[in-house]
């Protein structure tokens, strides 16, 4: 259980990834099942090479960066579709993943990681861990919520919400777009580099169906605590990331293996997008509203 | 001011719905010109708006801007002196964000940029003082979302956005013609005081005849991608919605048996 919460405030980091993506661009970004683990594998491959771990955790986080940036590039310049650009990237990353960790898997067993100072204090799995990976996602929420205020966070927002306008009022979307993926998937990477250190080890596929696992968060935390504000709405992502992680937990006590997170969380995520519809749990954005976001996009 | 030369657009070149848009057209607007634009469906009217916005590439000829081209720079970058309100009230202003945020959003119009908050309490206070002048009651409404706004306070908002950083032209294209008579009147009014007030270069387009006459000093025509009509400030005082359709229906008979005779 603890560690189920553990995990879910640490992968409430990439759900706030996804978040400015799926919520705030309104771009569906597939990029960060190759991201995620881009930015383990560096992380893991500069700590083994002796690089200290916050700074190979950073380097980690701006791999993702990068691969962002790669799908804004296709995006905007190359005019691919979002969908399609995304799995571009993602497809890509699988063989360049495999070149920087030079194998499938590496273990960071007896490596100096960030989580070695918890795991020698014995915090790991306790509530002083729990707290300190709290406070560690809140503050990139905080630092989220500032930045979506500031001018340029203002004018990413209307990127997502009405492009025609913003061009209008002068300002290059393709920039602003390139910008978001790039920080989403920094954000995405620098969960999957803390991931790697705390399970100690960086896996070729541990970014498959992440995507799947960002959108739940997102979805099932807004349609559960709101999204009114955008306090409110990246609160929700962590809580929303927790909360899958506790369903996780719970589908495996109830005898579930790991080979069947996959289906659950596909059904999760179909579920939180369908119930609005019947009249339960009204606050979440119904597929239809989407489509029709789409379109005026479109237009 | 803005100087429009030759300006020729063509739509689908090359195919069997080819439409020449905009057919060797110029225009000339001096500082604070209000020029109203009329024409039938398909005469160019939003084609030429789009040509100075720079949303849509311009074929040939060049469009300048106090003197400099601006033919090569995208919309974006031309926003900085071109402010546009367009026909659907949805179009102008961001739903899911605030009064205040996009006001915000306007205020930066053309400059960089930052990471300094977009509402502070210096700005809030220059909005508030901004939408008081629009009398909707929208200044006691700051940190409502936009989505909420009827169209007609929308397109209101539209027009501020539009207008209050004074940039160098005012493109209006239909603004009105979404909105219910009532509504229309109103934005009609406001587009005239904010207009007055900073003595804004503005180019109106708009299928209302009466309204064509009764604001800005200058009229002009546009009929198959061609101005066929440019009626100066002393003439269009006196004019009748009947005298312009007699007008109209002159040139266009004129025109029409020239064809004839070509063809």
């Amino acid at each position: 259980m603890n560690a189920a919460l553990e995990l879910g405030l640490l992968y409430g980091i990439m759900a706030l990834g996804v978040y400015l993506t799926f919520r705030i661009l309104n771009f569906p970004d597939l990029t960060v099942d190759g991201s995620f683990t881009t930015g383990a594998a560096v992380a893991a491959s500069l700590i083994i090479n002796g690089v200290p771990a916050p700074l190979a955790t950073l380097a980690g986080a701006a791999s993702g960066a990068v691969a962002g940036l790669v799908t804004g590039v296709l995006y905007t310049k190359g005019r691919i579709d979002g969908l399609l650009a995304g799995i571009l990237t993602m497809i890509a990353l699988w063989s360049i993943n495999l070149r920087i960790m030079g194998k499938s898997n590496l273990p960071l067993l007896r490596e100096d990681t960030m989580m070695t100072p918890l795991r020698d204090a014995g915090l790991l799995g306790g509530v002083w861990s729990i707290l300190i990976f709290a406070v560690a996602a809140l503050v990139i929420k905080f630092a989220i919520d500032w930045f979506l205020s500031t001018d340029l966070g203002l004018s990413i927002q209307a990127t997502g919400n009405n492009e025609q306008m913003i061009r209008s009022l002068g300002v290059n979307t393709h920039r602003t777009t390139i910008l978001t993926l790039a920080i989403s998937n920094g954000l995405v990477a620098l969960c999957g580099a803390l991931i790697a250190q705390y399970q100690g080890f960086a896996d070729v596929s541990m970014g498959i169906g992440l995507i799947l696992v960002g959108l739940a968060s997102v979805i099932v935390g807004q349609a559960v605590f709101g999204r009114r504000t955008i306090f409110l709405a990246s609160l929700a992502v962590i809580g929303g990331a927790v909360i899958y992680r506790l369903v996780i937990f719970f589908a495996l006590g109830a005898g579930l293996n790991p080979n069947d997170m996959k289906l659950i969380s596909a059904l999760l995520v179909v579920a939180a997008l369908l119930l609005p519809r019947w009249g339960f749990l009204k606050r979440v954005p119904s597929l239809r509203h989407m489509r029709s976001a789409a379109a005026v996009k479109a237009n | 001011m803005l100087l429009i030369q030759n300006i020729t657009k063509t739509f689908f070149p090359g195919t069997v719905n080819e439409r020449v848009a905009l057919n060797d057209v110029s225009l000339h607007l001096n500082t604070g010109d209000f020029v109203t634009v009329i024409g039938s469906n398909g005469a160019g009217k939003s084609t030429l708006l789009n040509m100075i916005s720079g949303k849509l590439p311009i074929d040939s000829g060049d469009v300048s801007i106090d003197g400099s081209s601006v033919k090569r720079m995208p919309d974006y970058a031309r926003a900085a002196y071109v402010g546009r309100v367009f026909q659907d009230p949805m179009a102008g202003t961001a739903p899911d964000l605030s009064i205040e945020q996009n006001l915000a959003l306007a205020l930066r119009r053309g400059q960089r940029r930052g990471l300094s908050w977009g509402v502070t309490h210096k700005r809030r206070a220059f909005f508030r003082s901004e939408l008081l002048s629009l009398e909707l009651g929208l200044e006691n409404r700051l940190k409502a979302r936009v989505g909420l706004l009827s169209g007609g306070q929308r397109q209101a908002l539209s027009l501020l956005m539009a207008s209050f950083t004074q940039p160098r032209i005012l493109l209006l294209d239909e603004h009105t013609a979404a909105l219910d008579p009532q509504r229309a009147e109103l934005v009609t009014t406001l587009t005239k005081s904010i207009v007055d007030k900073h003595h804004l270069t503005t180019l109106m387009v708009t299928h209302n005849m009466e309204q064509a006459l009764r604001l800005g000093n200058r009229l002009i025509m546009m009929h198959e991608g061609q101005i066929i009509l440019d009626v100066d400030a002393e003439r269009k005082a006196v004019m009748t919605v009947p005298d312009l359709l007699a007008e109209f229906a002159k040139i266009k008979g004129a025109s029409l048996d020239d064809r004839a005779l070509l063809g």
